[in-house]
Formats: C-alpha cells, sequence, structure tokens
C-alpha cells in the first residue's frame, strides 16, 4: 500500500515513521525544506502537568512512554528534567488541579514553597504553592522530525521538499510536480491544515494561534526544571482571541534560556508585537528576579494549529475516501507526535488502536466545515 | 511631517540634512556616540542644527512607521527608552565587515579590516607589526595604508581577485574616486599580490604565522608558502545590516534593500539608502542619503545628487562584478574549521546538517546551532549559508537572504527593560 503524508512536520514524520514501520511505501511532501514550519518555531516541552485528565492527557502519556525508544540513540537532546508550576496567588485552583490529575495516575508532587526554592534556587520568594512534575520533559523539535524522517528513509520511504500539494482525486494527489498516485493520503499541514483540507475538497475547522518566545543570552545554569506559573492551564484550554502570555521558563542545553511563550488569534501574522514581548519579560522576571538583567538576543515563533475544541484530529475524513487528518495539536504537537502517529498508523492498518481514537475523529462537532 | 533617519554613516547624514532642509521634522538615530559611521570613523561628523540627533541609540524593534528606540551604552544599566512615531523613514544601516572563514581564522590577532581600520583611525592603534591584509576588494588599500601609518610593515595585501582590472573602465569610478585608488595602488605597490589569499593563520593561543597561496580563478590553491606575522587583516566586502528593513517587510533583491530611483523601498514610508541598498563606497552612499532624505520629507528633486547616484551605481556594479567571492574557498576549510564562533559549530557540524537535508535557514540554524550564538549570525551566517548551498547542490534548498536577516529584536536590551516599558510606548 501506498501512503503519501502531506507535511513534514514532527506530526507528519511520526506518521511517517510509525507507517513506514508497519510496512507500508511511505512518500512525505512538503511545500518547503523538511521540519521548517510550526516544529521549528517553538519550543519542545513533553508535559503532563498541563493537562487535565482527558483524551489529550491519555495522548500525552502514550507519546511520553513512546519518545525515547522511537529514536534509537540518535540525539534529539531528550532530557526528562521534570516540570515546576508554581503559584505566586491563590494556591486552591493548582492545588485541586493537582489533585485531580493525581488521580489520573499523573506523578503531580505537591511540595512546599520552601521545596521549590531549593529545587530553584533563583525562584522568587513570593511563591505560595508549588507542584513538580517529574514525568515532563524535552526534546529538540527539529533534531527530534529530523529523526523520525531519518528513519521513514532508511526504510526506503521518500522524502519530497518542496514540493506542494494542490488537489486530490481518484488518481491520487496533485501536487506542483505532477500527480502522485497512492492509496491513502495523510494531512499533517499544521496550522495549514485547515487551508489544505480545502483544496483535498475536505475541509476541517483548523486555525493557526501565533506564538511568541523570548531567548537570552547563554547564563551558567540558572533554571533546572521547566518552570511554569500555575496560569499557564488557564490559557491552554481558553478560546480568547486576546493576548495571552504564561510563563515558562526553561534552559536550554546551550545555556540560553526560553521563556514562552504567548497566545494570540491574529490570523497568519507574523509581525512582531512589542507588548507581547513586554508580557513575556515581565512574567519571566516576576517568576526568576535574577533575570532581570540577562539581555533577550532573539525573539521567534510561529503558530500552533488549533480546531475549536482545543483537541487534536486524528483519523479518516468520513467525505473522501484514503484522506485522512492528524492535526490540530495546538501547543503540544511535539510532546503529542509519538502517539499521534502510532495511532494513525493503527487506524489506517486496521490494527486495534492502544488507546480510544473517537475523541480524536474527524466527524464531531466543529470540526467539519462545509466545503 | 516627521522623518525618522536611522544610522548616522555619510548616507544617513546626507538623509537628515537633506530632509531638515526640505522642512521636515528630522530625528536622526545612530547607535554610535559621535555621528559618522564607518567612514568618518575617528572624525566625527556634525549634522544640520535643525536636526533632533539621538546618539548611543539603537532602534530594537520595528511596528509598521513605529520605531522603538533604546538610548545609552549598550550593557549600562540606566538605558532609556523612547517610541518615534514617522511619517517616514530612512533606513542607512550601512553594512558591517564580511569575512570569509578559513582553518585558524578564530586565532587571537586576526582581525577583520573594519576593526583594523577602527583601531588604526580611531585609537591610532596597530593592530601589529608584521601584517599581512587580505581578502578582496579596493577597501583593503586604505585599510593597508592606515595600517602603515600607524607604524605597521604590511608584508601583503592579497587580493584573491585581480582587482584592481576595473580601473581599465574609467566610466565606472569619478575621476577623484580613481584619483584616490590610484593614489593608494601606487604607495602600496610593492605590497599588493593578485590572485592570492590567506588561507590559514598557526599558533597557538596567537597568530604567529599565515599560509598565504596562489588562487586559481576559482580560490582554489595553486600552490603555499608560510609567513611569519604578528596579525592578520580580513576583508572581504561587506554585508548590509538589513534586520530592520526584514522586520519592516522590504522586498530584497540579491541581498540588498531594493529601492526606486528616489530611494523609495517596496514598503510605503520606507526609503533606503547606503551600503544597505548596494556597496559602492561613502560618496554614494551620501548622494542615496540626500536623495532618499529628499523624497522623505517630500522635498525637491534633487537633481545634482540624483546624477551622482546614477554614476555612483555604475562603480558600485563595476566593484561588485570585479570582486567577486568565488566558492573555492570551501576548499581552504578543514573539518574542524570553526565556521560558527559562538557556538562553536564546524565545517564537519555544517555537513552533518546538509546530510540531514537540513536545507532551509531556521532549520540549519536549529539543527547545526549555526548563528544561534551572541552575534545571532551576524559574523558567520552568509559564510554558513554559501557552504550549506554549496554542499547541497545536488538537491533543492530554500535558503533565502531574509531569512538569515529575520531578527525582530534587532539589538539585545535587557529583560527588565522590555518588562518596564510604558503602556504608552505599546
Ligand atoms: C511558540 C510556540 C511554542 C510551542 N511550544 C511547544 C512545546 O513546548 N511543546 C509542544 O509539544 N508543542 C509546542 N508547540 C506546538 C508545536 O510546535 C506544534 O503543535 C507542532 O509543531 C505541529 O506540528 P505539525 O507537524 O502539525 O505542523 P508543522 O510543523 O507546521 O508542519 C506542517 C508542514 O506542512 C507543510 N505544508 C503546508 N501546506 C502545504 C501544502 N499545501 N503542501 C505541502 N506541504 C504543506 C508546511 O510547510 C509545514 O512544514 C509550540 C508552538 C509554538 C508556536
Ligand atoms: C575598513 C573600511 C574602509 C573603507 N574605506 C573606504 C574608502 O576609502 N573610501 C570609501 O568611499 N569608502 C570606504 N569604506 C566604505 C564606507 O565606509 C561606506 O561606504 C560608508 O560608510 C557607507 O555609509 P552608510 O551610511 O551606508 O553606512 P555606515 O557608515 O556603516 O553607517 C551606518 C550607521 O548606522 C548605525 N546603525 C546600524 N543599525 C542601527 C540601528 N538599528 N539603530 C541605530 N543606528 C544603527 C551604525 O552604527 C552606523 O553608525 C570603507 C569601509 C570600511 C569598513
Amino acid at each position: 500500500m501506498d501512503v503519501v503524508v502531506v507535511g513534514a512536520g514532527v506530526i507528519g514524520a511520526a506518521c511517517a515513521d510509525a507507517l513506514s514501520s508497519a510496512g507500508l511505501r511511505v512518500t512525505v511532501l512538503d511545500r518547503g525544506p523538511l521540519a521548517s514550519g510550526t516544529s521549528a518555531a517553538g519550543e519542545g516541552n513533553i508535559l503532563v502537568s498541563d493537562k487535565e485528565p482527558g483524551p489529550e492527557l491519555d495522548l500525552a502519556l502514550s507519546s511520553l512512554s513512546r519518545w525515547p525508544t522511537l529514536v534509537g540513540d540518535t540525539d534529539i537532546e531528550w532530557d526528562p528534567k521534570g516540570g515546576l508550576v508554581v503559584a505566586t496567588g491563590d494556591p486552591a485552583p493548582l492545588a485541586h488541579f493537582a489533585a485531580v490529575q493525581r488521580e489520573a495516575g499523573i506523578d503531580a508532587r505537591w511540595i512546599t514553597p520552601a521545596e521549590a526554592l531549593e529545587r530553584e534556587p533563583h525562584l522568587t520568594t513570593r511563591v505560595t504553592a508549588a507542584v513538580h512534575y517529574p514525568q515532563d520533559a524535552q526534546v529538540q523539535p527539529v533534531l527530534a522530525t529530523q529523526a523520525l524522517l531519518s528513519n521513514v528513509r532508511r526504510r526506503g520511504g521518500v522524502l519530497r521538499p518542496g514540493v506542494t500539494v494542490v488537489g486530490l482525486d481518484a488518481r491520487g494527489v496533485h501536487t506542483s510536480e505532477g500527480i502522485i498516485a497512492c492509496d491513502h493520503v495523510v494531512n499533517a499541514c499544521g496550522p495549514w491544515s485547515g487551508e489544505v483540507s480545502r483544496t483535498l475538497g475536505a475541509p476541517i475547522a483548523i486555525a493557526p494561534r501565533r506564538g511568541m518566545v523570548l531567548v537570552t543570552a547563554p547564563l551558567p545554569p540558572t533554571v533546572r526544571h521547566k518552570v511554569y506559573d500555575a496560569d499557564y492551564v488557564g490559557a491552554v484550554a481558553s478560546g480568547d482571541a486576546d493576548l495571552q502570555t504564561s510563563t515558562v521558563v526553561e534552559s536550554t542545553a546551550a545555556g540560553t534560556i526560553l521563556i514562552g511563550s504567548s497566545r494570540e488569534r491574529v490570523g497568519f501574522d507574523e509581525s512582531i508585537r512589542v507588548r507581547v514581548l513586554r508580557e513575556l519579560a515581565r512574567k519571566a522576571v516576576a517568576l526568576f528576579p535574577t533575570l532581570a538583567d540577562v539581555p533577550v538576543m532573539r525573539a521567534y515563533g510561529g503558530f500552533r494549529p488549533y480546531a475549536p475544541d482545543h483537541l487534536p484530529v486524528i483519523g479518516p475524513d468520513p467525505r473522501v475516501p484514503g484522506l485522512w487528518h492528524a492535526t490540530g495539536h495546538e501547543g503540544a504537537g511535539i510532546g503529542l507526535a509519538a502517539a499521534t502517529g502510532a495511532l494513525l498508523a493503527e487506524l489506517l492498518t486496521g490494527v486495534t488502536p492502544h488507546l480510544d481514537p473517537t475523541p480524536f475523529r474527524v466527524d464531531r462537532p466543529g470540526v467539519l466545515e462545509c466545503a | 511631517m516627521r522623518v525618522v533617519v536611522i544610522g548616522g554613516g555619510p548616507a544617513g547624514l546626507a538623509a537628515a540634512g537633506a530632509a531638515a532642509a526640505a522642512g521636515a521634522d528630522t530625528v536622526l538615530v545612530d547607535s554610535e556616540p559621535v555621528l559618522g559611521g564607518q567612514f568618518h570613523r575617528g572624525h566625527p561628523q556634525r549634522v544640520d542644527a535643525r536636526v533632533r540627533h539621538l546618539a548611543n541609540s539603537t532602534v530594537w524593534a520595528v511596528e509598521g512607521m513605529r520605531l522603538h528606540v533604546r538610548t545609552g551604552q549598550a550593557d549600562s544599566p540606566s538605558r532609556t527608552g523612547e517610541v518615534l512615531n514617522a511619517d517616514a523613514v530612512v533606513l542607512a544601516t550601512g553594512a558591517h565587515d564580511r569575512v570569509v572563514p578559513f582553518p585558524g581564522w578564530d586565532l587571537p590577532g586576526v582581525y577583520t579590516a573594519g576593526a583594523a581600520q577602527a583601531l588604526a583611525k580611531g585609537q591610532g592603534i596597530a593592530i601589529g607589526q608584521r601584517v599581512v591584509v587580505s581578502g578582496t576588494g579596493p577597501f583593503l588599500l586604505p585599510v593597508a595604508q592606515s595600517l602603515k601609518a600607524v607604524g605597521a610593515e604590511v608584508l601583503r595585501i592579497c587580493d584573491a581577485n585581480t582587482g584592481l582590472g576595473w580601473l581599465g573602465h574609467p566610466r565606472a569610478a569619478s575621476p577623484a574616486k580613481l584619483a584616490e585608488l590610484l593614489g593608494y595602488a601606487v604607495r602600496l605597490r610593492s605590497a599588493w599580490r593578485p590572485r592570492t589569499a590567506v588561507v590559514a593563520a598557526h599558533g597557538e593561543d596567537k597568530v604567529n604565522a599565515v599560509t598565504v597561496a596562489k588562487l586559481n580563478p576559482d580560490w582554489t590553491i595553486r600552490s603555499q608558502e608560510r609567513i611569519a606575522v604578528d596579525a592578520v587583516c580580513v576583508g572581504h566586502g561587506f554585508t548590509p545590516r538589513l534586520e530592520l528593513a526584514v522586520t519592516a517587510g522590504c522586498t530584497l533583491v540579491d541581498g540588498f534593500v531594493a529601492v526606486e530611483h528616489t530611494g523609495a523601498t517596496s514598503v510605503p514610508g520606507w526609503y533606503a539608502a547606503g551600503e544597505v541598498t548596494g556597496i559602492g563606497g561613502a560618496d554614494l552612499a551620501a548622494a542615496e542619503g540626500e536623495v532618499a532624505g529628499t523624497a522623505a520629507a517630500r522635498g525637491s528633486h534633487p537633481s545634482r545628487a540624483l546624477a551622482k547616484v546614477r554614476s555612483g551605481r555604475r562603480f558600485a556594479a563595476a566593484l561588485a562584478a570585479a570582486h567577486p567571492i568565488r566558492a573555492g574557498w570551501h576548499t581552504w576549510l578543514t573539518d574542524d574549521t570553526l565556521v560558527c564562533r559562538c557556538e562553536e559549530v564546524t565545517y564537519k557540524d555544517l555537513r552533518a546538517a546538509v546530510d540531514l537535508d537540513a536545507a532551509g535557514t531556521r532549520t540549519f540554524k536549529l539543527t547545526s546551532r549555526v548563528g544561534l550564538g551572541l552575534c545571532q549570525g551576524r559574523t558567520c551566517g552568509r559564510a554558513a549559508i554559501d557552504i550549506a548551498t554549496a554542499l547541497a547542490s545536488d538537491r533543492r534548498t530554500f535558503f533565502t537572504p531574509a531569512d538569515l536577516q529575520r531578527r525582530p529584536i534587532a539589538t539585545p536590551l535587557r529583560l527588565a527593560e522590555l518588562a518596564s516599558l510604558p503602556e504608552e510606548d505599546l
């Protein structure tokens, strides 16, 4: 069986990896270079800490267990450094959230502010409560995507950067380089999945949500975990178009500190907004006052692909036989990629899925759009 | 109407003067403590008294016609901020030295032509006693001259091209320019060697010798000799400073800001002048500045300056044609030659990234770490992308000059500065 995966981001790469590992002949297309879209424009957190019990958490836990073995010994800067979520105001919502998570099997350890400061000596002393999540990990998303694509290449799969998909019919996928015959097509075009689904004749409601990240100059070790402001959870679940930021501060292998990230619905507008940068800086300095004098070297950002109900879309399109979607992972696509690829391959090859695919189905309210 | 000129070199100075003369409320923002840019280094310039000059000030971000400025020494905790709302902007941010890497170029004692010139002209300091100058272009000559003037012995001036061949095109340069360059050529004749280059620098913790090679026309090595030195000065032309142009959305052509004859860019209200639009020396930069400053302030047609721009551009085109960078320099590199000094990325690391099909700028940087350090690719970016493009010549690549210069934060600022921006500035 021949499958064409459209989109060489982390999701397309994970799908192609799982499909080729199941013995299918896979071609991956991307209109640009490999691993250069959203997957090269964000951070690589693999989190359970920000998720409430439900289908996304199930997907995240499955992914977490798969990532370390998916790429053999290729270095993708996998680092299970753990997360620390801190509240500086009323501790009650965080306590409640962590308690609910614990019931769902997450390792969420309530620690005292003093213990939090012991773990993160530069943290603000205004901390009122903290939860330690030993399961939180990270990868370098571009290296991770490339490692998955290398698996595909090694199994004889074909990678074709610079090929744009423009349509689909019984003969196959229509591209800027001609028609490619195949049995199945996977739409893994990230924030452009909505646009691409329309050209494929099967529109789904995926839209972009902009995010910016600040990068500091390299520092001696200052931040040990991924440290989140407890208001992070509120921002993820909200559909508000206005600017939202919730601080995530973490250091990278190179010594720089990443300060993420904002959420705005501004379409594909790439222009810089100083207000957004200021909010990120304010919240980072509030969490880590010692960072005040650290220079910011760079700002970058991208567009998170999101569905109206903020859940990924993984499965067959009910309108066009042979068309599949794997998209809508919003701010968690790197983390969720490993399990997404596995689930899609299971559904496509008819194997019993390792988790319930129903919540991610394409024909759920709000996702299917009229052609 | 308010015109903001960014950059206080020959182009920006002329633009600010012309805009003020045409009646515009004019602000000149320049990151240096004194006016003059590259060319007048060591000889501070003045600007028309009607111009408000913000010294030690950088435009660090651009939002449409709003320019965000920080004033004060870069590392000072007491910098202040200001927002300028412009009706028109003249971008005159100039260029910085371009250097192609070679084994040992990261050793202390190896200077860029611009740095050597700044030390000599600005502070009267010679980079060494026994110096070899290497690179390509006529700017090597004034640098060599400055080095001699502060007491250095200039052993060789290596131009990897045949160099001054374009002097034979009399229409290419103004008589004054020709005379100036011929003057240098005569005085420096004995040291000048066409089609040669420093292809390696040697030493433990400081350069003590260089390998000078005779080159083929494609810059591959024909033969080499070793020369004892205590300093090296290298320059391979200039790379325009384009981050603000890219943030503003100006169209680039061949790696420079595309401009109409008035200096207008593709973005309404944005003009550009000087080395951001092409490399042609200080006179051309000044003429372009006058034209763009006048147009920005909607003044009357400066016909003399326009004529100078036309002839200057011919000179610039001849210059570019006579001093190409040939890909043979890639053969000077060894596996462990550092290309990116900030992140210590070697030639071999770049090859590994190409092997992973990292064929776009962003991906290439994130795979190899090239250009992710403090200089944000200003020193190494162009060389790294040239290398990648050559190594991936059998594949499709997606590198663009704009991607390389995409730096929405044009100069670093401290988190506290960012955090304390007042509401009314946003
Ligand atoms: C600021 C920011 C921070 C983030 N932080 C995290 C984090 O910490 N952890 C985490 O898990 N996630 C994070 N994310 C989210 C994560 O980056 C995304 O969920 C993920 O990268 C989506 O991957 P993708 O493969 O679906 O999309 P992409 O990587 O965008 O890939 C889609 C590809 O489709 C291609 N394409 C589009 N149209 C066509 C066409 N017509 N023909 C052919 N190809 C086409 C594009 O070129 C692109 O390469 C963050 C995102 C942002 C913006
Ligand atoms: C070593 C050397 C020797 C040279 N010799 C000669 C010669 O003999 N004859 C000749 O004609 N030319 C010579 N040149 C070239 C000449 O210096 C340039 O042609 C000329 O300076 C270009 O003028 P400009 O105004 O475009 O840019 P520049 O002179 O480079 O001025 C740009 C200014 O903008 C400022 N700036 C940049 N970004 C920002 C920002 N974001 N905010 C605020 N300010 C900013 C910079 O600090 C600088 O002051 C030489 C150059 C070098 C480096």
